[in-house]
């Protein structure tokens, strides 16, 4: 059990997941369910590999891997995995595969594309509260992902039936209430995650600094990525935005999210850093 | 060898009068395969008939009976040849074949794409089973049959596209709502389109149907045929609230709905998804609203244009039906031919045999001073002198190769080694 073992099987997740997404891909094209069922197998697979692959590495450096912003993504990819899989489960939305495979292998690109950060040993990286805030917020922001995901299926449908230009997705897509519904759940499920998430957040932050709140670039925007969510919720609830409007938010609040994730310890700093070195 | 030989007719070939007097009922079937049966002439037979065909696939014994069988349709159905011989369409080997295949495939019914005819067939099958009426054949044939039927049916778009308007509205419908058995419509007008609309809808389980009409009788008379309500067409504005499908057919000149007034049902319906279908000329429901967030207009031209996509796209769909079929037709010939090719090599084999047994044997009695192993040494080595020398002449029969005929080579082998097949006695 060494690294070099943890790297071979995250190799063979990352594998996997691109097989899955070629699988994806010519399901969407010729809609033939062998494809999306091999194709949905193997996202199992990847996963399932993936989860070794960190098990591993944990094991042999006794640290979990959110050492630096490749283990962060890679974990990221994970979590998307696993809510994929929920998600798929429970709604049988076959084509959201296409959108989550497709997302899964580029961030695993990504993962591998990153240079090997050196990895300090940071004993405020342990306890509780910091486990349950990273998988609370990854498998918020997962959800979040596939909201978005579910967004672009929707506004693809929906252009197709509002033009009376029924073309290529007409056929291969679900109807707009339910790409609706999904997104609806997904959204609600992955803001709920959020909350909490940033909650236990604070709580680990009291823990460690004494203090809830400490002016972090990061808190303030992931705050500020809750706050849209928050928005958008209640827009929805009391103002009718549903359809479109609402998974053009939803599309908007994944790029924040992405922007939260990544863009603002690389240009802002603060002690969220070592997760991007 | 067997000839595949199919006399019907169809819609194309007769009308619906004589179809009706031609069609078999189950029973009739039954009776007429039994008839076939007993017929030496007549080997293997089937009998399918549905409301738009009548049709009787059969492999013939000697000849054709082409004939026969036609006098077998008149006789059986008490009606004169002369009434339907125009109408009678006869397909031989390949022929009836890719006719057989298109049937089953639905790229010969009425409505192209229809899925209830492979069933039929299947049907038409299971009877001549049941009945001892078709063999060897017949059940590989329809084997094939259903086998392309299913290919044509999963790797072509030939189902699944609407091409009437009616059907083109439920289909966008299900493309708008995930479940119309929630859904309620109201029908503005209870003109006769309408009605065909709501027809469709039915069978689709929708939720509620209102049905609001400018004399308001005629909405209440229309309204109790398909267990709907029937509300004022004052009303109309107000129950754009409840309902979600809203199809329009009246005479009114102007539109009967507007966008201000659709925008503010939007709000009192926390912009709940709406869908339009507006059937009427000139249009009912302002163009306008299709601008609005959660609304979907649908004009009759907009459905239309669907249609004529998708009549397009069932041509190109057909072709590439076409195709596979007539692959399909190749690959049975091959067997069929296949058939023959056996039977030529084991009569070859065993002619051989024959020979090298007759002549052992007469060889052998005027060898008395031989020991037992000698003379069996000796049979062995005559066996397989024969068995060599007609080693090469197999493998050629086996493999004649595509770009020759294998009948012509079939023929040649049974001529030159004069050899009668069984079939051919």
């Amino acid at each position: 059990m060494n690294l070099q073992t943890a790297q071979m099987v995250l190799q063979i997740a990352t594998l996997l997941y691109f097989i899955s997404m070629s699988g994806y891909i010519l399901f969407l094209f010729n809609q033939k369910k062998i494809y999306q069922k091999t194709a949905f197998n193997l996202i199992l697979a990847a996963v399932a590999f993936h989860f070794i692959s960190m098990m591993i590495y944990t094991m042999a450096t006794q640290h979990v891997p959110i050492q630096n912003l490749s283990q962060s993504l890679s974990l990221a990819a994970f979590f998307l995995g696993c809510m994929f899989l929920f998600f798929q489960y429970k709604f049988d939305l076959k084509i959201l595969g296409v959108f989550a495979s497709i997302l899964l292998f580029a961030i695993m690109v990504i993962v591998w594309i990153l240079p090997e950060a050196l990895v300090e040993k940071n004993i405020v990286l342990k306890g509780f509260w910091l486990y349950s805030h990273i998988v609370l917020v990854f498998t918020g922001e997962a959800s979040l992902a596939l909201a978005c995901g579910a967004g672009i299926l929707y506004l693809l449908q929906e252009k197709g039936i509002k033009t009376k230009r029924p073309g290529f997705f007409y056929k291969r897509l679900p109807s707009l209430d339910f790409l609706d519904n999904v997104g609806y759940t997904c959204l609600t499920t992955g803001f709920a995650l959020l909350t909490i998430g940033l909650v236990t957040g604070f709580i680990y932050a009291k823990v460690i600094w004494g203090r809830f709140w400490n002016w972090d670039p990061k808190e303030v925007f992931s705050v500020g990525t809750w706050l849209v969510y928050a928005a958008l919720l209640h827009l929805r609830l009391y103002s009718g935005w549903r359809g479109r409007k609402s998974a053009i938010m939803t599309i908007i609040g994944f790029f924040i999210i992405i922007f939260t994730f990544i863009g603002v310890n690389m240009l802002l700093g603060g002690y969220h850093q070592t997760f991007i070195k | 060898m067997s000839k595949i030989i199919l006399i019907g007719i169809n819609h194309k070939t007769a009308p619906v009068e004589l179809r009706e007097k031609l069609s078999f009922s189950s029973e009739e079937t039954i009776a007429a395969l039994e008839l076939l049966k007993q017929d030496t002439d007549i080997k293997e037979s089937l009998i399918f008939s549905t409301c738009n065909r009548t049709e009787i696939l059969y492999i013939p014994g000697t000849g054709e009976q082409v004939d026969k069988i036609i006098e077998f349709i008149s006789h059986h159905k008490k009606i004169d040849i002369s009434e339907f011989k125009s109408a009678l369409y006869v397909y031989k080997e390949d022929e009836a074949i890719l006719h057989l295949f298109k049937v089953a495939s639905s790229l010969d019914s009425m409505v192209v794409g229809e899925p209830q005819i492979l069933g039929q067939v299947k049907q038409a099958y299971r009877t001549a089973v049941e009945n001892n009426a078709s063999g060897v054949l017949l059940n590989r044939l329809m084997h094939k049959t259903f086998n392309i039927a299913k290919k044509v049916r999963k790797e072509t778009g030939i189902g699944d596209n609407a091409v009437s308007i009616s059907y083109a509205a439920i289909e966008l419908a299900k493309k708008i709502f995930s479940d119309l058995s929630q859904k309620s419509v109201m029908l503005l007008g209870a003109g006769e389109m309408a009605e065909l609309a709501v027809e469709h809808l039915l069978s689709n389980n929708v939720k509620q149907i209102l049905v609001a009409n400018r004399t308001f009788k005629k909405a209440v008379n229309l309204a109790s045929k398909f267990n709907g309500q029937a509300v004022k067409f004052e009303e109309r504005e107000d129950a754009l609230k409840d309902v979600d499908i809203i199809i329009s057919s009246t005479g009114s000149t102007d539109y009967v709905l507007t966008e201000t007034q659709v925008k503010q049902a939007m709000k009192k319906r926390h912009h709940n998804t709406l869908f339009f279908i507006d059937i009427a000329v000139p249009r009912d429901i302002d163009p306008k609203i299709n601008t609005i967030s959660n609304a979907y207009v649908y004009d009759i031209d907009d459905l239309k244009n669907i249609v004529e996509s998708n009549i397009e796209q069932r041509g190109k769909e057909t072709v590439k039906a076409e195709r596979y079929i007539e692959e399909a037709v190749v690959k049975f010939r091959k067997w069929m031919e296949n058939l023959a090719i056996v039977p030529t090599i084991k009569a070859l084999n065993d002619k051989m045999s024959t020979i090298v047994d007759i002549e052992c044997k007469k060889t052998l009695l005027n060898l008395k001073h031989l020991s037992q192993e000698d003379m069996e040494a000796i049979k062995r080595m005559t066996q397989a002198i024969a068995t060599r020398t007609i080693h090469d002449p197999i493998l050629f029969l086996r493999n004649t190769g595509d770009h020759r005929d294998d009948s012509l080579y079939l023929n040649v082998t049974r001529q030159l080694f004069n050899i009668d097949l069984p079939e051919e006695e």
